[in-house]
């Protein structure tokens, strides 16, 4: 998931081969990296194919004990660097950043986690760490294989993974966006922690229903992606 | 798609210039034309050969964009809104103060950013602005020569549109461009770091970066970017710099009463300040819809201006202008927005 700011000049960069890419739906792409450093889950990491080309951030995907340090990405066709990370294969060379970031999880609290599309990635994260799974997992995405990791997520958080999907239909699935499944839930426990991930459109929307409902703005915590 | 002249820097010109076989001096003859003089067409141009301006005309345009609204405050503050593609629109705030005219231009078409007392963040992010689009705001208004002041602290965050800006601000302050002195523009930044520091580096222009809070998690509540970029490190870079002397950084804080104007505040910011020749801004909060922040009142700005200054901060109050038109939260081009939107269905 690319999130923050576009475009990061002066991060500096470490060369760091390609272990092994997955892709989990058509143009989404999972990249495995050697963990060499400890992180926080929810943090990110710069990312490039050259030094001549600005780094993006990426969510880390992984969890912080994994063999692995994964981010998760969609190729849109327009970007300078997701089409070329796209076609990586192993052994080749990338750039990446130390992780840095403070998406993180504040465990002494219930929370509820929100995200659309590859906003998930931090999430995974979370789970895979170890922390406490949250009152619901609420993920928006367009088909049934937008839902990356759901098979993870169904096994871990079995009765509070929610799938919302805009254009399929299917068991289990709430049909419809995200921000309805939150317009029409009366069960929200208001006084838990809601962590959001997604474009700034999602999140800004996303947090004036729950302001709306009553949420207090200190307890929303959001991670912003373009 | 024809060339867009205004926007382009000297270099830029001569490249360009060269490949269409033209003299190389013509470069400096379009910068001219372009940013020292009121003329709105190519064929205005008039050093220029007949040839060369057809030829220019065939493949390019002057790329000025007039404004579709304006509205004016009862303090004379005036908002102009101006097209940015595809049913969406930017503004400027034209504030008059004694005898400045300072213009708040914006660099984006919404912001990604996600503030949580900003209105601009509600339309989302549409697409960066281009350093033609950016000083065109200036230069399609009538108070556009009388401008005294630049502050790029509309819509959008500036150093998210690195490059445009840049070359915007190499065209305000080159000789062959506007020749104004860096003093005259002040940059603001909610403090993306990497690109801070690439702006300290090439350009003179003042720095405001947007604090809101000396508390960590309370900032990262109004301000997600906290996330990445942390206020301690935004300071750090800072005081790798010489401000105070030819150069100013000056912190923007908006006061939400009783939210963070407390003697914590107060100083926690003194203490993160230390050291730093700075200013602090205090910014009355004006309302926006369903936002959850307090407004803020005149005395409790003032008692947290004074304060501060107890503690040896320069802390000025921003006088609020044109708060009956909404100046500065870009509400008008949402409105625009929305309402266009709404029209398809």
């Amino acid at each position: 998931m690319g999130t923050g700011i576009r475009a990061i000049k002066n991060l500096r960069l470490f060369p760091t081969p390609l272990v092994w890419k997955q892709e989990l739906a058509p143009e989404v792409y999972v990249l495995g990296f050697k963990r060499e450093e400890d992180f926080l889950p929810g943090q990110v990491v710069g990312i490039s194919h050259s030094l001549e080309l600005e780094p993006r951030l990426y969510s880390i995907a992984s969890g912080n004990k994994d063999e692995s340090l994964e981010i998760l990405f969609n190729v849109n066709p327009e970007g300078a660097l997701t089409p070329i990370l796209g076609k990586q294969n192993p052994r080749n060379i990338l750039q990446l950043s130390k992780p840095f970031g403070s998406f993180t999880l504040n465990e002494n609290r219930a929370s509820y986690w929100i995200a659309a599309g590859t906003g998930i990635a931090p999430f995974r994260s979370y789970l895979r760490s170890g922390l406490p799974a949250p009152i619901e997992l609420i993920h928006g995405g367009r088909q049934l294989q937008s839902f990356y990791f759901q098979d993870e997520f169904l096994q871990k958080i079995p009765s509070g993974y929610v799938r919302c999907c805009t254009q399929e239909k299917g068991e289990n699935l709430y049909e419809g966006r995200l921000t309805n499944y939150l317009r029409e839930h009366t069960t929200l426990q208001l006084d838990a922690n809601f962590y959001l991930c997604g474009s700034a459109e999602m999140v800004v929307e996303v947090r004036d229903i729950l302001l709306a409902k009553g949420v207090s703005y200190q307890q929303i915590i959001a991670e912003i992606y373009f | 798609m024809p060339e867009i002249l205004y926007g382009k820097t000297l270099d830029e010109l001569k490249e360009w210039v060269k490949e269409l076989g033209m003299p190389g001096f013509t470069a400096g003859q379009i910068a001219d034309w372009l940013y020292k003089k009121d003329i709105h067409s190519i064929d205005e141009m008039s050093n220029l050969s007949k040839k060369n301006r057809e030829l220019l005309a065939s493949k390019a345009t002057f790329g000025l964009i007039p404004y579709t609204t304006v509205q004016e405050s009862t303090d004379g503050t005036k908002k102009y809104l101006f097209p940015a593609g595809n049913h969406k629109f930017i503004e400027a705030a034209m504030i008059p103060d004694k005898d400045r005219k300072t213009l708040c231009v914006s660099t984006q078409v919404g912001c990604k950013m996600g503030c949580l007392f900003c209105m601009t963040g509600k339309q989302g992010f549409q697409g960066n602005l281009s350093a033609g689009e950016i000083l065109n705001q200036m230069r399609s208004i009538p108070e556009g020569p009388e401008i005294s002041n630049i502050v790029y602290m509309g819509m959008g965050e500036p150093l998210d549109n690195l490059e445009a800006v840049m070359k915007s601000l190499e065209i305000l302050t080159a000789d062959w461009g506007y020749g104004w002195s860096p003093k005259r523009i002040t940059v603001s930044t909610i403090g993306i770091v990497p690109a801070m520091k690439q702006f300290l580096e090439r350009s003179d222009a003042h720095l405001a970066v947007s604090l809101h809070s000396p508390f960590d998690e309370e900032r990262k509540k109004l301000m997600p970017v906290q996330q990445v970029y942390p206020l301690k490190e935004v300071l750090s870079e800072i005081r790798s710099w010489d401000f105070g002397r030819q150069r100013r950084v000056s912190f923007e804080y908006i006061v939400f009463s009783g939210l963070n104007d407390t003697p914590a505040h107060v100083k926690e910011l003194a203490r993160i300040l230390d050291g730093i020749r700075c200013r602090i801004n205090l910014i009355r909060f004006h309302a926006i819809p369903d936002t959850p922040l307090p407004s803020s009142n005149d005395q409790s700005v003032l008692t947290m201006k004074e304060a501060l200054n107890k503690k040896n901060i320069l802390t000025t109050i921003r006088k609020s202008r044109g708060e009956d038109i909404y100046a500065a939260c870009g509400l008008l081009s949402t409105k625009e927005l929305v309402k266009r939107e709404n029209s398809d269905f």
